[in-house]
């Protein structure tokens, strides 16, 4: 069926059709997974606290994410009088578009990947360094102290844990000698997951990402005791929706950069019976649920870091040691005769 | 022809991000003018199949460098009336000074040649793309041959932060410093005094 349709039409036009389908096969569960993702965080938070969560709208609560959608669908988008209203409209559609965009790069399974591009994790490094904009755009844009302040802060935030989340992927790299995702994961199947050589570099990895993503305990941008709500305080249904979509789907895609650097992508924990049996796609979602759960977890256990902590964290402590790292692992693989590429 | 079509795209709107970088009334539409610019510039890094330094420009100059151009503007506080007041005064001068560039680049482009080997010595040292990807020959080539430019272009940006650093570092006085050593230094022995007081006797 499938060839008999691709023989009828022109090969160009076919191509586009197969991209058009991955694309959606992509965004589709990656919306509703965002929207459960909400639905997982306050029933998670609720446990932690011993409250139920929300329990009311359908079964368990489980319709509560598309009844909150539905009312953010039906409120009316303010603009406030003072905005810059073209980058204020802009900068939500930027910060939802480049939480999609990055998917592209991302291998699910082996093969499974809609752009096996050379350079996908620079790819996706640049991706998340331009989350800022959105930010930084909507608080400029929307003349409000409040928002202003929320978008330096996150400005200055992502800027500097950036450099210490490059040095972390470059350790993984020198490992590797590809810039491939793929075949990072490859790798890991030779060898182990680089969660175990790498470990330090997890932790710190982990911790960048909270700061990147602009979670607790780094959710500065967004104080909501001093800032309201930072940068999208004079945001309201649509396009404050775009955020908050945005902010969740950037929180899965960190996730799954994280498992497929350090948690060995699609790979099952062993190639033994019982592992291998299970496709290498649900191995994949279950690792990145795991390291969604420590950014729930760590929501509800730990207080909001101090500004000046967090400069001083990221700079003062995981810069140096994330270099350090990168000097040691390349030590030692040269060291050893372990540098890919020499053999 | 789509390979070309793309190519005009990303040209054409390098070139006009790029003049309205200039023209922008709002100096922060400036700089996302200039972002957008960077942008297309990166778009034709990919079409010659330079996609590291396509990578590498989105997340340098976009992710990092215009984020600081842009902290910069939107903290200035700038009259922009203000800024439009001269234009006629200085109009003639920033003529002049084109004039004399446009003269100097005519100059230099009409005395341009060729080496008759350029051909071969450009190609040299580069593999096709489809024995290596041209992340791995260019750092081939960087680590090996051009080691020590590489070296100095580092030290040279060292410097530059140094610089920059001593020349905006001073000492204010009244400033209450955490000190993290001292903190985790402290001990029950030298912050805490067990006293015993009489009752009713007080300290």
């Amino acid at each position: 069926m499938v060839d008999m349709l691709s023989g009828l039409l022109p090969p160009e036009l076919w191509r586009l059709i197969v991209i058009v389908l991955q694309i959606v096969a992509i965004v589709l569960p990656l919306l509703l997974a965002v929207a459960y993702l909400t639905y997982a965080e306050r029933k998670v938070i609720g446990a932690i606290q011993l409250r139920k969560g929300p329990n009311v709208v359908g079964p368990f609560g489980l319709l509560q994410p598309l009844a909150d959608g539905a009312k953010l669908f039906l409120k009316e988008t303010i603009f406030p009088s003072g905005a810059n209203k073209v980058v204020f409209v802009i900068a939500p559609m930027l910060t939802f578009i480049l939480a999609l965009i990055a998917w592209a790069v991302i291998p699910f399974d082996e093969g499974w990947v809609v752009a096996d591009i050379n350079v996908g994790v620079l790819y996706l490094f640049a991706i998340s360094s331009l989350g800022v904009y959105g930010i930084i755009m909507s608080g400029w844009a929307s003349n409000s102290k409040y928002a202003f302040l929320g978008g330096l802060r996150s400005a200055a935030q992502m800027v500097s844990y950036e450099v210490s989340m490059g040095l972390v992927i470059i350790s993984v790299l020198v490992t590797v000698g590809s810039l491939n995702l793929s075949d990072i994961v490859l790798k890991q199947k030779e060898t182990v997951w680089f969660i175990l050589p790498h470990f330090p570099m997890f932790i710190i990895f982990v911790v960048s990402i909270l700061a990147e993503t602009n979670r607790a305990p780094f959710d500065m941008a967004e104080s909501e005791s001093e800032l309201v709500a930072g940068y999208n305080v004079e945001y309201s249904a649509m396009t404050f929706a775009l955020f908050f979509l945005g902010e969740y789907a950037n929180m899965i895609l960190m996730s799954a950069m994280a498992t497929v650097l350090f948690l060995g992508g699609w790979l099952p924990p062993m190639d033994i019976a019982p592992f291998n049996w299970i496709p290498g796609i649900i191995w994949f979602v279950l690792k990145i649920c795991a390291v969604l759960f420590i950014f729930l977890w760590v929501r509800a256990t730990f207080p909001r870091y101090r500004y000046d902590q967090l400069m001083r964290l990221g700079w003062k402590i995981f810069l140096p040691f994330s270099l350090f790292w990168v000097v040691l692992t390349s030590g030692v693989l040269v060291a050893f005769g372990w540098l890919p590429g020499q053999g | 022809m789509i390979a070309a079509l793309i190519f005009y795209m990303f040209a054409g709107l390098a070139v006009a991000s790029g003049v309205m970088v200039i023209s922008a009334r709002n100096p922060v539409h400036s700089v996302l003018f200039l972002i957008l610019c960077f942008f297309n510039a990166a778009g034709l890094f990919l079409l010659l199949g330079a996609e590291f330094l396509a990578m590498v420009l989105v997340v340098v100059y976009v992710g990092a460098v215009a984020v600081m151009f842009l902290f910069v503007v939107m903290m200035l506080d700038i009259n922009f009336l203000k800024l439009r007041e001269g234009v006629a005064q200085y109009l003639p001068t920033g003529a002049v000074i084109g004039l004399v560039l446009l003269v100097e680049l005519a100059v230099v482009f009409g005395g341009w040649a060729f080496a008759p080997d350029v051909e071969a010595l450009l190609a040299a040292p580069i593999p096709p793309t489809d024995q290596m990807t041209n992340t791995e020959a260019l750092g081939r080539l960087i680590y090996t041959n051009y080691v020590f430019l590489f070296q100095a272009s580092g030290v040279i940006l060292l410097v530059a932060m140094i610089g920059a650093i001593l020349l905006t570092h001073r000492t204010r006085t009244g400033v209450r410093k955490q000190k993290i050593y001292d903190q985790v230094g402290r001990t029950a022995a030298n912050s805490v005094e067990i006293r015993k007081v009489s009752t009713g006797g007080g300290i």
